[in-house]
């Protein structure tokens, strides 16, 4: 058990620090596309491992299906979303910032 | 541990609303919402086990739910300003 929990704190801890690497992309980051990249880490790696670190936690049971169904929702729903997120970014006329400045894209 | 893990989830949060509030363009803000949204499902998920409850689960399935269909929702009015709008018929 000694070997599961520090497994669980090591992946609890590390997942809370993708999360927050994941936010500082987020705010730091130059234009909508590039922050969306820095947001997909929350989405994949930094839930996925919190939520591998509870499941270790919990052991076998219905909590653990619990969060294989929450980690799974994810999976499917992120890429989802950012597509959505970043066509209507696009359709929208939403321009590429570079060191140069800020380019309008192209058709 | 639980709590590391909390206060980790927090910061990214507070980092979120911060890119939210800033943000120039409506995209940002929504995206800031949709990371809000994510944070929030591992926020209750650890603060269940947090306080020894997990039974909290079921709010953040819930919550993953709401988030995806909220965020979908946004992201078609900032689009085509109507909730009703069938994209299916013609370019916007």
């Amino acid at each position: 058990m000694m070997i599961v929990d520090a497994a669980s704190w090591i992946l609890l801890a590390g997942g809370a620090g993708m999360c927050v690497i994941g936010g500082i992309g987020l705010l730091r980051f130059p234009d909508v596309y590039t922050r969306a990249h820095a947001a997909g880490i929350n989405d994949t790696l930094g839930s996925w491992a919190i939520l591998l670190g509870l499941m270790l936690q919990a052991g076998l049971g219905l909590v653990t299906v619990k969060l294989a169904m929450i980690g799974l929702f994810m999976a499917f729903v992120s890429p989802v979303t950012g597509h959505a997120l970043l066509k209507a970014a696009y359709a929208h006329g939403v321009g590429v910032r570079t060191d140069e400045g800020e380019d309008e894209h192209v058709d | 541990m639980f709590t590391a893990a909390l206060i980790g989830i927090l910061i990214t949060m507070a980092l979120a609303l911060l890119r939210g509030a800033l943000g120039p363009t409506v995209f940002d803000r929504i995206l800031a919402v949709n990371v809000v949204g994510t944070q929030t499902v591992l926020l209750i998920a650890v603060a269940g086990f947090w306080s020894g409850r997990p039974e909290w689960l079921d709010l953040a399935l819930v919550y993953a739910l709401v988030n995806f269909v909220g965020t979908i929702a946004v992201l078609k009015y900032a689009r085509f300003g109507n909730l009703a709008h069938d994209h299916t018929r013609e370019r916007p």
